[in-house]
């Protein structure tokens, strides 16, 4: 199918998935849509429901409540999808790894469902628009292998 | 051979369809782009978009009807195929024409909403439920002031029911209750595509794309692609029934109609991207009180020669 990859490379539909981030991040996610980085000239748009997602956009850390509404939301995804995990907190929960109500960090989370996961990781506290861009840009290249 | 005639003209004509509403629907996002200050994106993206729904995986929730959820994004692409074709027909060919198409075409037109409300009841998610009483409102709104105002144009073409003879009357426009009927229309189109500020069966930001929440891949891909044949329909339906079609001079003739065309397309997204949503109520209440009885008035001055 790789017609349909390769459409898919060119019109990646974002699904925001706040685990229990500060905001911070999702912030930085709203800045992509702004007319300075306007990621919708990679055909990138932001969507209501994970049913029409191609990204999850995965910030915060990954608490014991969450974990499992992360795993549903990933297996609520039409594959292929891709999962950015975006920030310090997702990436190894951050300042928060010790605390008492760390579930796994993101990824482990939802390899734990589906160990073929694609995961992008976007570290930073938060990280710039440019990093999300980037990971954006890596994932496309990652779904080039699969044509 | 007739026969397959038909069968040629109605592929090409929902191909035709499908295209003109793809790129329309890049105009659309490209216009509402660079009205927000931003580069947009490329020409082929609606293309690309309903290409990469096609490649996805299929959900099906667990508390779906199948048979409902599955047959109603096919039954609405279908639908729309249909008008298109038999719209397209009526445009090229108006002597060949039957009697009684424009009352075949609005009918499909209402097709992929009805499949909306099915669709979206069938999938069991709240949100589309709301999406779904919505959509029906929507459905109850609008389709009593366009028929009023098509029927206007009716009128004045000498109550002849068949696409081919409004070309032939000269434009219902040009006259006072011309004027009237065709704002009614527009705005009523604006209504029956689902955009700004009437998409409140499918308003993303309160009920998660509302009718549409629950589908995925080549479902998803059927809605967006009867979506994008309407927007490509509905105008040229508006120029053939009150502005003249494909009238006038020959030599005029079919740049006036694409410039036409262009004109409503424009308008559309303008009002689009310049209008912030309504609530439903406010909806219904712009339709029934203002604009049937705005389309009843300008029926009867079209009764009476104005």
């Amino acid at each position: 199918m790789a017609v349909t990859i390769k459409a898919l490379r060119k019109s990646l539909w974002v699904y925001h998935v706040n685990a229990g981030a500060c905001n911070n991040c999702d912030i930085e996610v709203l800045e992509l849509l702004t007319p300075r980085y306007d990621v919708e000239r990679f055909g990138m748009v932001l969507v209501g429901s994970p049913r029409h997602a191609d990204v999850l956009a995965v910030t915060g850390v990954c608490t014991r409540q969450t974990m499992p509404r992360i795993q549903e939301v990933y297996l609520q995804t039409p594959k292929p999808c891709v999962v950015m995990a975006i920030g310090s907190c997702a990436l190894d929960q951050g300042i928060f790894t010790e605390a008492y109500h760390m579930g796994p960090r993101v990824d482990e989370a939802i390899k734990a469902v589906d160990p073929n996961a694609i995961i992008a990781y976007v570290p930073g506290c938060p990280p710039k628009p440019e990093a999300m861009i980037d990971a954006a840009v890596a994932a496309m290249e990652l779904l080039k292998s699969m044509e | 051979m007739n026969l397959l005639l038909a069968i040629v003209v109605f592929l090409l004509a929902a191909a035709a369809s499908l295209a003109v509403g793809l790129l329309l629907k890049w105009v659309d996002r490209l216009v509402t782009a660079r009205v927000q200050w931003r580069v947009g994106p490329p020409w082929y993206q609606p293309l690309a978009d309903v290409v990469k729904l096609m490649g996805k995986e299929n959900l099906m929730p667990a508390t779906a009807r199948q048979t409902g959820f599955l047959l109603a994004p096919v039954a609405a692409l279908a639908a729309t195929a249909v008008a298109a074709a038999v719209l397209w027909y009526g445009v090229l060919h108006p002597s060949g024409a039957f009697i009684g198409d424009l009352i075949v075409v609005l009918y499909l037109l209402a097709i992929p909403a009805a499949m909306t409300i099915l669709g979206a009841s069938a999938s069991g998610n709240p949100h589309a439920a709301v999406g779904a009483t919505r959509e029906i409102k929507l459905l109850l709104s609008y389709e009593l002031p366009l028929f009023l105002a098509v029927l206007v144009a009716v009128s004045k073409a000498g109550w002849s029911f068949r696409l081919g003879s409004f070309a032939a009357h000269g434009p219902a426009l040009y006259s006072l209750s011309g004027v009237i009927a065709m704002l009614v229309a527009v705005v009523c189109m604006q209504a029956k595509l689902g955009l700004v500020p009437f998409d409140v069966a499918e308003a993303e930001c309160e009920i998660m794309s509302g009718t549409y929440v629950e589908y995925s891949g080549p479902s998803l891909g059927m809605f967006l692609m009867s979506r994008a044949m309407m927007l490509a329909v509905l105008p040229a339906l508006l120029v053939l029934v009150f502005w003249g079609g494909l009238g006038g001079p020959a030599w005029l003739s079919v740049p006036s109609f694409v410039l036409k065309y262009v004109l409503l397309v424009a308008l559309t997204t303008l009002i689009r991207n310049t209008n912030p949503r309504l609530r439903i109520d406010q909806v219904m209440k712009l339709f029934w009180y203002a604009l049937t009885p705005a389309a009843a008035v300008a029926l009867a001055l079209a009764l009476h020669g104005w």
